[in-house]
């Protein structure tokens, strides 16, 4: 029998404090380049644009590109290549472009176009992808991606809710809170676009995280009815030291998915693929050592009336 | 043992059902080409791929209500959607989407369309066709002064000096009014053609007349044509316009010399027919006149054509199309139920446009493009390429990974792998679900999570083993004990699938389908399969000592 981190007894409560202390920073890194170095950069989904993904036949010059596009009046259009030095994505989202669009959503794009084909000739690039978003819609889509976090995190506090007492329920939903805020985060300093896929990712996150939290939590309140009078610290390191096993395993197979998405599906799958990856490693961190504390905290807080626990924790 | 027969009964009917459901079919498709559409007969699995994995067009609409608003827009849009619809059905696509979305806009979704911009057009274009008598009264030309004078007076031409300046800097301008005055269509009223010599505002230097031009239409340089169209926006001056008269622009423009001129058409308001008696349009070629769209009204709109067009024989009718006269010939004699609109320049394929939105009918209301991608074929087939290797990557990495952990039990978990890749798919392909890339992305996501519930059994199973309970009780409880957490799981995904369904877009929709199917099947594949599969074991294996796990 093969096993891994079979038995242990490992105090991973104990190191709660450096744990906190590396992710607050973390998210204060992530958050303060969010206010300090203009916001996150948000996909045309929600901003309302034009992205353009083009296939020259001959690598052309950036700058040749960019004069051909500010000629044609699309000024600050972020070009970009993508795999080789062929493929360009040129996204135009400034103000007056989306204004722009509120009159035709396609009319940018058939700009750029016509400006491209003036100066490259007809046959020099192919058009892959494009997608132009007017301005309501893209206001829209952002409520809607907003809405869904939102009812997604009350739906999930209801039910954990219904499932585990209200102590557990808070812990999650915490823990839950945290993840979401490390994941914007790293999505702000790999400046990674948010897109609907992104936010697809960041909710899917959450559910895997809530998995983690929720397999532990199980496991806790199974060993509360067995170990009446194991102290609560001792009871939470048992419970997290004995799903150990299953985190490692199921984390290898979930990584081994979300990498090889990342490495081989493509570019457009790319930003959903790193979410992912990254969410596989801070819902186990947040199990461990946000949920689980915070538990800890809250079961001392407000003890259960009924049962004579030894609730306080020896100093770390 | 009956349960386990009644077990194992249920897995055959599944296989098969899956099997069935993922069958590869004869479908029949219509496909538009070489222009004709033709019936092709494909044999294919029937899983439904979406517009970014095929490549195609997504079109949002809305109706435009920059130009007034527009009263009752749900029963409205239910009008234009039928237009849409029929519209696309004769345009010729592979399986079409057109629906409308809440009560302002209306999706219609391409695959495999390669001319975007062409099929923009046809959906979006009003078609609204009108004829309409041009003015025979020079109310244009008596009223120059009287427009001039309005944009002096409204401040809206701060110095006509310059302004007249510049229009008498162009060269062509001589053959416009001047050369009409002195013309013999001029000889109507000759205070009018001083008064336009007279005012040097923008309308008199700018708006001119070809000698020997039908009446009620006149010349302005391409150049000025949009100066031109923002005075004739302008309140005071729409309100100045002659009561039961229109202005409105020609479709194309004229070369004189060196300069493009469009024409501006003065029109009786009232059309003398609509495009609503229209039965049938069809394109043509004409020696001579080049390419046209000849058309045919029913019985009632060729009566009310015939009448009306012998009321006016000698006359010019203008031929108005989405509010740009295409022509404006001469009625010879009375018109019955066929006419013909010439094209201009525009060729074959442009009147073959028209005529199919003619037969379609014209929009109750101007709509906008709100949102529209575009992908490519090859973009998208490159993407179900790459996407299918990630998963191959993933199921290869995930199956070693519990071969070599879980030995024995390890193929268990694999068979019952295999048994949930084959039914998310057949789930997909019996609800008619739409596979898109971030589909594709959350079943390889799924693969690696599906085993997750084999993962808690199995380190469920050990350790009730540790705690020396024999191999069937032991495997008993594993399940038993882990089936809580399973269960918890999977629902508190499953809600955050259909938050993502109901809020998500085509793609993102998409992903959360597969969540979704990927989260029951692992429920029949990993749990209830695999709890059988250890049951047929321990059944041939009585009295059983030791599991591979």
């Amino acid at each position: 029998m093969l096993r891994i981190l079979h038995g242990t007894n490992i105090d991973f409560i104990k190191y709660w404090r450096t744990a906190a202390v590396l992710t607050v920073a973390f998210i204060f890194v992530g958050i303060g380049s969010a206010l300090f170095k203009g916001g996150f950069p948000l996909s045309i989904e929600f901003t309302g644009g034009t992205l353009m993904q083009l296939e020259f036949t001959t690598a052309p010059d950036v700058s040749k590109l960019r004069s051909t596009l500010d000629a044609a009046g699309i000024r600050g259009a972020e070009i970009t290549t993508f795999g080789s030095s062929r493929d360009f994505t040129i996204r135009a989202q400034e103000p007056e472009q989306v204004a722009a669009q509120a009159a035709g959503a396609e009319k940018v794009a058939t700009q750029i176009e016509a400006a491209l084909r003036a100066a490259y000739g007809e046959g020099a690039f192919k058009v892959g992808r494009v997608e132009s978003v007017g301005p309501r819609v893209g206001a829209e889509l952002a409520r809607g991606a907003v809405y869904a976090i939102l009812i997604s995190f009350a739906v999930t506090l209801a039910y954990l809710a219904w499932r585990f007492e209200w102590r557990f329920g808070l812990s999650a939903v915490l823990a839950t809170a945290h993840d979401i805020l490390t994941t914007i985060a790293f999505i702000k300093l790999l400046h990674l676009e948010i897109s609907l896929t992104v936010i697809a990712a960041i909710l899917t996150v959450i559910g895997y995280s809530l998995n983690d939290t929720i397999i532990i939590f199980d496991r806790v309140r199974e060993n509360l009815h067995k170990n009446r009078k194991m102290p609560f610290y001792d009871l939470l390191n048992l419970s997290v030291n004995e799903t150990l096993p299953r985190s490692i395993l199921t984390h290898a197979t979930t990584l081994a998915a979300t990498i090889s998405l990342l490495l081989l599906a493509g570019e457009v799958i790319r930003p959903f693929a790193w979410v992912m990856s990254f969410g596989i490693f801070t819902g186990t961190f947040s199990s461990v050592y946000v949920a689980s504390p915070i538990l800890m905290w809250v079961e001392n807080k407000y003890p259960r009336a009924n049962e004579a626990r030894g609730t306080t924790r020896p100093k770390p | 043992m009956t349960n386990l027969k009644y077990r194992l009964l249920t897995i055959v009917l599944l296989v098969l059902a899956s099997v069935w459901a993922l069958y590869p079919r004869t479908v029949v498709e219509r496909v538009k080409r070489d222009g004709v559409f033709v019936f092709d007969t494909i044999q294919r699995v029937p899983l439904k791929r979406g517009l970014d994995l095929v490549g195609g067009m997504h079109l949002t609409l809305e109706i435009d209500e920059s130009k007034g608003a527009v009263a009752n827009k749900s029963e409205a849009l239910d009008r234009a959607l039928t237009v849409v619809r029929s519209r696309i059905d004769e345009f010729g696509v592979a399986e079409p989407v057109v629906q409308k979305i809440g009560n302002d806009r209306i999706a219609v979704e391409l695959p495999g369309i390669d001319d975007p911009d062409r099929a923009t057009a046809v959906v979006q274009k009003a078609a609204w066709l009108q004829f309409q008598i041009t003015d025979k009264t020079q109310a244009f030309e008596r009223n120059v002064a009287r427009f001039d004078g309005i944009l002096r007076d409204k401040g809206i031409v701060a110095a006509a000096k310059s302004d007249s300046g510049k229009g008498a800097a162009k060269p062509a301008l001589p053959n416009l009014f001047a050369a009409g005055d002195t013309g013999k269509k001029a000889a109507g009223d000759s205070s009018a053609a001083d008064s336009i010599k007279s005012s040097n505002g923008p309308f008199a230097t700018k708006v001119g007349k070809a000698p020997g031009s039908d009446p009620g239409m006149f010349m302005v340089a391409e150049s000025d044509r949009d100066e031109i169209d923002a005075y004739l926006q302008h309140p005071d001056i729409q309100a100045a316009i002659p009561p039961g008269k229109q202005i409105k622009w020609g479709a194309d423009t004229i070369m004189a010399g060196n300069v493009a001129y469009r024409g501006l058409y003065v029109l009786d308001a009232r059309p003398i027919i609509t495009g609503d008696y229209l039965t049938d349009a069809k394109p043509n070629t004409v020696p001579g006149e080049g390419t046209i769209v000849e058309f045919q009204l029913n019985n009632e709109g060729g009566r009310r054509f015939k009448s009306e067009t012998g009321k006016h024989v000698r006359d010019y009718m203008a031929i108005v199309l989405d509010d740009r006269v295409m022509s404006a010939p001469v009625i010879q004699s009375a018109i019955g139920t066929r006419g013909q609109i010439t094209m201009g320049g525009s060729g074959l394929q442009a009147a073959q446009d028209l005529a199919l939105v003619l037969r379609a009918g014209a929009l109750p209301v101007p709509l906008i493009v709100a949102d529209r991608r575009t992908i490519g074929a090859s973009l998208g087939q490159d993407s179900i390429d790459k996407s299918i290797r990630a998963g191959v990557v993933a199921i290869v990495a995930v199956v070693l990974i519990m071969l070599v952990y879980y030995r024995g039990s390890g193929v268990m978990a694999v068979a019952g792998l295999v048994l949930y890749v084959l039914y998310t798919l057949a789930v997909l392909a019996g609800f008619g679900a739409t596979l898109t890339l971030p589909g594709l992305a959350g079943f390889v996501l799924g693969i690696g999570i599906a085993v997750d519930a084999n993962v808690l059994i199995f380190e469920r199973i050990r350790e009730e083993l540790d705690h020396g309970k024999s191999v069937r009780t032991a495997i008993d409880e594993g399940f038993k004990h882990a089936m809580t957490a399973i269960i918890d799981t999977n629902v508190s995904t499953a809600l955050t699938a259909l938050v993502l369904y109901q809020y998500g877009t085509g793609p993102v929709k998409g992903f959360a389908v597969t969540l979704l199917a990927g989260l029951a099947a692992t429920l029949v594949a990993c749990v209830f399969s695999v709890r059988t599969f250890y049951l047929v074991w321990l059944n041939r294996n009585r009295g059983v000592e030791s599991l591979s796990i």
